[in-house]
C-alpha cells in the first residue's frame, strides 16, 4: 500500500474537469486508489464521491494505491498532482 | 423599428449575475419538470424490467453525449468537450448506478422515482458546497439526471432550436449541456428564474460576455415567446414589453455601455502615459499565476505586489523550499518577462495561520506579524528566500519586505538574503545576483525616514491601508470607527507625498500597492505627488489607466499642490469630487 499527500494546487480545487482527468488516469491501473480528505474516505473510481469531498485549492488530500502495479500508479499519480493539476 | 406589442409591460428584478445592457427579442423555453410517481413495484419481475430500463436508458444517454461531441458542425472548444467527457464519467458512474439500483432492489422503486431521488441527493450536497466551482456541479449532476429521465420517457427534447439573431433567453434555468448546443451567436441576453451571482448560468454568461439576469423567480413565465424584452445584467433588471420612452432610454444607455466598453478594452494596447507625456507604470497586486496571467489579459505591465501567503494558508505546515520554488516559478514563467515584485510572507495580525501556533495578542497589529516573524524565525525565512531567489533566475523579480519600521530590520533583512545567495552560491543553483531589493512603506516610522531608507533599497512600494491605519490609529477591522480610516486625512497624504518626493530625489522608483492606488478619486493627485508606479486588482487597471491618459502631469501638479495645502479631508475630497 502506498500512501501520500498532496496538496490541491489548483485555485479552483478538484471539480468537474479535474475529477475526469483524474479518473481517466486511475481506471488504467489494476490498484485500487481511494481519496481521503480529512475524516471521509471515498474510491476514485467515482466522479460523484470525487466531488462530494470538496477539494478545494490549497487542501491537503492524501492518496492510498493498493495493488499489483501500486508503484506505476502512485508515479502518474504524482505527476497529476505535481504537474498537471496546476493546468486544469 | 420593431413593432412594440399592445401589451402592459412590467418589471422583473432579479440578480445582476453578469454586467451591459442588451435589447432584444424573447424566446421561452419551458421544460416538462418529471415528478415522481411514489408507485412501488410489486414482485421481482417488475424490479429487473426496472433495472433494465434504467440501465438502457443510461446507454442511450451516452451515445447521446458522444454524438453532440462528435458533431463537427458544433465547432466545440476544449473547454465544451470537457464539460461533455465529465458528463459521460457521471452516466457510467459506479455511485450513481449502485445508489439507483439500491433505490429499486431494496426500496422496491421504479427507474424514474429512484433517479429523481438519487440525483436529487447529490444536488443538494453540491449545492450546500459554499465554493462556486464545487456547487456548479450540482447543475452537471442534474444536467446528465434530467438526460436520463428525458431518456426513461423517451421525450425528445428539441427546445433550442431555430433561434432568430437578438434572441433573449427566458428559461428556468439553462444546463452546462444546452450552454453548449445553443447557437450562442444568436442569444445576446438570459433571464432565469432560478441562480445566482456563482451559478454555472452567471459563469457561462460572464464568460460569454453576455449581460444576464439570474433568480429572477416565477415571474418570468409570464414572459411569451417574441415579447420585447431589456435586460440590464449590471442593476439586476428585465423590462418586459416596455413602452417608447423606456426604450428609447435604454437604447441610449446600451451604446453607452458598448462604447464605454469598447474604449476601456481598446486601452489595454495604448501606452500608459499623461496627456503630456509622463509614462506611467500600472501593474497588478497578485496571489498566483492565475491573477498574473488575467492582469496581463488587463494590460499590466508586470506585478507590483505578489503576495506570497496564498501558498502558506489553507494547509498543516509550512511549505518546503522546493514547494514554494514551484509556486513562485509558476507565476515568474507567466508573467511573460515582465517584472514580478514578491513580496515576503506578511503574516500575523489579521492574517493568522493554524498551524504556526502565534500566541493571541492584545494588539495583534502592533505585534508579532509580517517582516518581524521572518527576522525572529530566521528558517523559515532563508527558505522562503531562497525558493524565491531561485525562481528569480529568470531575471524578473525583485524582492520586497513589509512591515520595515526601522532601519536596524531593513540591514538585517539584508544581510540574511545576502545568506540565502551564500546558500544558493554553495549549491550551485542558478538565480539573479543583482534582484533587486525593496520594502513597504506602510508604517509612519519607514515615511518619516523614507530619505535614510532610500539610500539603502532598489525601490519603495507604499502600503496605504495599514499605513492610514497605523498613522491615525484606528483598526481598520473595527465597525464603530469605520469613518475614522480615511486615507484622504492630510497627515496620511503627507507621509505619502514625502516618500514620493525622497524616492524621486534619490533616484529609486516608487509605486504604490494599497487600496488607494485603484481609487479613481486619487489618480491625478498621486499622479501630481509624483508617483509613476501603481498597482491594484487587474479589473481597476483600464479604469485608471484612462484618467491617466486623459490626464495632464501639469494639472495633476496642481491639483496636489491644493490639496497639500488644504487641511482636514472633508475639503480635500469636496475639491477632489468637484474637479474631477
Amino acid at each position: 500500500m502506498i500512501s501520500k499527500n498532496y496538496i490541491i494546487t489548483a485555485p479552483e480545487g478538484i471539480h468537474a474537469r479535474p475529477a475526469t482527468t483524474l479518473i481517466r488516469l486511475t481506471k488504467k491501473y489494476k490498484s485500487v486508489v481511494s481519496l481521503k480528505k480529512g475524516e471521509n474516505l471515498v474510491r476514485l473510481n467515482s466522479m460523484l464521491n470525487i466531488l462530494t469531498i470538496g477539494a478545494k485549492g490549497g487542501d491537503t488530500i492524501t492518496v492510498i494505491i493498493e495493488g499489483e502495479d501500486e508503484a506505476h500508479a502512485a508515479q502518474a499519480i504524482d505527476n497529476f498532482f505535481i504537474e498537471e493539476l496546476k493546468k486544469l | 423599428m420593431k413593432k412594440i406589442k399592445e401589451k402592459t409591460g412590467f418589471e422583473i428584478s432579479g440578480v445582476a449575475a453578469s454586467p451591459g445592457i442588451a435589447i432584444g427579442s424573447a424566446y421561452v423555453v419551458r421544460k416538462n419538470e418529471i415528478i415522481s410517481s411514489g408507485t412501488k413495484l410489486k414482485n421481482e419481475s417488475e424490479v429487473l424490467n426496472e433495472i433494465e430500463k434504467f440501465k438502457k436508458a443510461v446507454q442511450a444517454s451516452v451515445d447521446d453525449v458522444e454524438a453532440v461531441k462528435n458533431n463537427e458542425a458544433l465547432k466545440l472548444n476544449d473547454d465544451e468537450v470537457n464539460v461533455l467527457e465529465a458528463h459521460i464519467e457521471l452516466l457510467t458512474d459506479p455511485q450513481l448506478h449502485e445508489d439507483v439500483l439500491q433505490k429499486i432492489n431494496a426500496d422496491k422503486k421504479n427507474a424514474v422515482d429512484a433517479v429523481i431521488e438519487v440525483v436529487d441527493k447529490f444536488v443538494e450536497v453540491f449545492k450546500s458546497m459554499s465554493d462556486e466551482y464545487m456547487s456548479a456541479s450540482a447543475a452537471d449532476v442534474k444536467d446528465i439526471g434530467n438526460r436520463i429521465l428525458g431518456s426513461l420517457n423517451h421525450s425528445i427534447d428539441n427546445g433550442w432550436q431555430n433561434f432568430q439573431s437578438n434572441t433573449i433567453i427566458i428559461a428556468e434555468d439553462i444546463s452546462p449541456s444546452e450552454a453548449i448546443t445553443i447557437d450562442m451567436t444568436l442569444v445576446i441576453a438570459f433571464a432565469t428564474s432560478v441562480g445566482g451571482k456563482t451559478s454555472h448560468t452567471a459563469i457561462l454568461a460572464k464568460s460569454k460576455n453576455l449581460p444576464a439576469v439570474l433568480g429572477c423567480g416565477n415571474t418570468v413565465d409570464k414572459i411569451e415567446n417574441g415579447d420585447v424584452i431589456i435586460v440590464d445584467g449590471t442593476k439586476g433588471v428585465v423590462i418586459v414589453n416596455p413602452g417608447e420612452k423606456c426604450l428609447e432610454e435604454y437604447s441610449a444607455k446600451m451604446r453607452e455601455y458598448q462604447q464605454g466598453n469598447e474604449f476601456l478594452r481598446s486601452l489595454k494596447s495604448v501606452s500608459c502615459q499623461t496627456s503630456d507625456g509622463v509614462k506611467i507604470t500600472l501593474r497588478a497586486n497578485i496571489s498566483s499565476a492565475e491573477d498574473m496571467l488575467e492582469s496581463l489579459k488587463h494590460g499590466a505591465e508586470g506585478a507590483g505586489l505578489f503576495r506570497t501567503e496564498l501558498l502558506f494558508m489553507n494547509r498543516n505546515s509550512f511549505p518546503s523550499e522546493e514547494e514554494q520554488f514551484q509556486f513562485y516559478s509558476k507565476v515568474a514563467l507567466k508573467s511573460k518577462g515582465k517584472p514580478v515584485i514578491v513580496r515576503t510572507i506578511d503574516i500575523g495580525g489579521d492574517k493568522p495561520l493554524g498551524y504556526f501556533n502565534l500566541p493571541k495578542e492584545e494588539n495583534p497589529f502592533l505585534g508579532y506579524r509580517a517582516i518581524r516573524i521572518s527576522l525572529d524565525r530566521k528558517d523559515l525565512f532563508v527558505t522562503q528566500l531562497k525558493a524565491i531567489l531561485r525562481a528569480s533566475a529568470m531575471r524578473n523579480f525583485r524582492i520586497m519586505f513589509p512591515m520595515i519600521s526601522s532601519l536596524q530590520e531593513l540591514r538585517l533583512a539584508r544581510k540574511i538574503l545576502e545568506e540565502a545567495k551564500q546558500e544558493l552560491r554553495k549549491a550551485n543553483l542558478d538565480f539573479d545576483e543583482n534582484i533587486p531589493v525593496g520594502m513597504m512603506i506602510e508604517v509612519p516610522s519607514a515615511a518619516l525616514m523614507a530619505d535614510i531608507f532610500a539610500k539603502e533599497v532598489d525601490f519603495f512600494s507604499i502600503g496605504t491601508n495599514d499605513l492610514c491605519q497605523y498613522t491615525l490609529a484606528v483598526d481598520r477591522g473595527n465597525e464603530k470607527i469605520k469613518d475614522l480610516y480615511d486615507p484622504y486625512n492630510p497627515a496620511v497624504l503627507r507621509l505619502i507625498s514625502y516618500t514620493i518626493e525622497q524616492a524621486n530625489k534619490y533616484n529609486i522608483s516608487v509605486g504604490m500597492c494599497g487600496e488607494l492606488a485603484s481609487d479613481p478619486m486619487a489618480t491625478r493627485l498621486l499622479l501630481g505627488m509624483g508617483l509613476t508606479e501603481f498597482s491594484m486588482s487587474a479589473t481597476s487597471i483600464p479604469s485608471i489607466k484612462n484618467l491617466i491618459v486623459n490626464n495632464s502631469y501639469e494639472e495633476a501638479r496642481e491639483v496636489c499642490g491644493k490639496v497639500m495645502a488644504m487641511d482636514n479631508s472633508k475639503s480635500i475630497i469636496d475639491y477632489l469630487k468637484r474637479n474631477a
